[in-house]
């Protein structure tokens, strides 16, 4: 039977020649920079007591935003999130940030209180 | 990139029925309801090393003093291996996204060629974890306790880990305290000899390697979570690869060509980005922090 409920928003996904060229382009951009980013912080993971000694709180948050770049680049333009229509980006991105934050928050916090009761009261 | 999601429709249209507000298939929507809820499942291991770790009130090893050895060389290459798998999975990404570029203009050539060098960098990749897991289960040839509740690193030239003491080359080196890995330093921290033969015989414990146990790294949950978070993930990429196998396939046979669109390798790419994508966090939060 045939369904008229669906509608293939898949066979307008097409671009031509010109456009194919400029998001290659991109690809390739998107590449450059993740490759510079991972050698970054393999350097940096690798030498930073030789190059900045005692400052490993710096060096770690660092490493957490590069990783939240890698990650935006990823998903935005490999995963052409950044295409797609506002409300779909909203509904994936959105609650998965709130409760992710929630509970690196809830994480956190409880641990400190774990390690103070382990090392005060054992 | 051109196409339905990109074109401007009114709001009467856009949520008046008869037709979905995002733009997108319902096969592509799916795809990203589970994505999000795997990544769910990730974080939940991550956010739980992260507890483990935040609590603990031993010493807990560091990735760049784990990870630092490469095949068939001695030495020190700290994370080196680890940076190779990266970018070995990071550009079977890019091959993933040229292929679903490909398909977007119809190019039946261009998808299998880039789609065909996406499987080789995952086998790489699974291969290269498979190196890496052998090479931490087995160990740089492990540690003895005293009955004093001193740590000493057992070393010998053949790597003997059944009887190390009676191998050529048998010394031992005290451990730092404080440290799960490094040596002390100074020259009383080589024992050899009779000396060493004696703290030998004398041992309470001799750990060599990694189990689900214990293990020569740090803590019992350190070594846990490298098999759950690495395992975890490199059982996707394994999957991943079966996947874009199968879809491969399925492009030479020319499915998608004559179903008019290959959104196929699309849904199969959003899964394999995803598994680059939990590879970049795990990358920072297992090996660099």
């Amino acid at each position: 039977m045939e369904r008229d409920d669906i509608i293939e928003y898949s066979l307008d996904a097409h671009h031509g020649e010109e456009e194919g060229r400029r998001i290659r382009r991109k690809i390739w951009m998107v590449t450059l920079l993740l490759a510079v980013v991972t050698t970054v912080e393999v350097a940096l993971g690798a030498y930073w007591k030789e190059w900045m000694p005692g400052s490993w709180h710096l060096v770690k948050w660092t490493f957490v935003v590069l990783t939240i770049v890698k990650a935006t680049y990823i998903v935005m333009t490999f995963m052409h999130l950044g295409d797609e229509r506002r409300n779909i980006r909203a509904i994936i991105l959105l609650p998965y940030a709130l409760f992710l934050l929630y509970l690196v928050f809830i994480a956190i916090w409880e641990s400190n209180y774990i390690h103070r009761v382990w090392t005060e009261f054992l | 990139m051109a196409g339905e999601a990109t074109k401007a429709l009114s709001n009467d249209v856009l949520w008046g029925g008869g037709r979905s507000p995002f733009s997108i298939s319902y096969g592509k929507m799916m795809m990203w309801f589970f994505l999000v809820s795997d990544a769910l499942t990730f974080s939940g291991l991550l956010v739980s090393y992260g507890f483990a770790r935040h609590s603990t009130t031993e010493a807990w090893p560091i990735g760049e003093e784990v990870f630092r050895a490469l095949p068939f060389l001695h030495g020190s290459y700290p994370l080196v291996y680890v940076a190779l798998m990266t970018a070995i999975l990071i550009f079977s990404s890019v091959t993933m996204v040229l292929s679903v570029e490909a398909g977007h203009r119809m190019d039946k050539k261009g998808v299998i060629k880039w789609l065909f060098l996406t499987v080789i960098g995952g086998a790489f990749f699974v291969g290269s974890q498979a190196w890496e897991w052998s090479h931490f289960i087995h160990g740089g040839g492990g540690y003895i306790t005293t009955p004093d509740g001193g740590k000493y690193w057992v070393h010998n030239d053949t790597h003997d880990t059944h009887d190390p003491a009676n191998a050529p080359g048998f010394h031992l080196v005290k451990a730092r305290p404080g440290h799960y890995l490094l040596p002390a330093e100074g020259e009383h921290a080589h024992v050899e000899g009779a000396q060493a033969k004696a703290l030998w015989a004398s041992r309470v414990a001799y750990i060599d390697g990694a189990n689900m146990t214990r293990n020569e790294y740090g803590p019992p949950q350190y070594a846990n979570f490298f098999f759950f978070i690495t395992g975890f993930h490199g059982f996707h990429v394994f999957s991943g690869v079966v996947i874009n196998l199968i879809v491969l396939l399925m492009v030479i046979r020319g499915v998608f060509h004559r179903r008019g669109h290959y959104e196929m390798v699309e849904k199969a790419g959003l899964y394999w980005h995803f598994v680059d994508l939990v590879w970049v966090f795990v990358f920072t939060f297992f090996y660099l922090l």
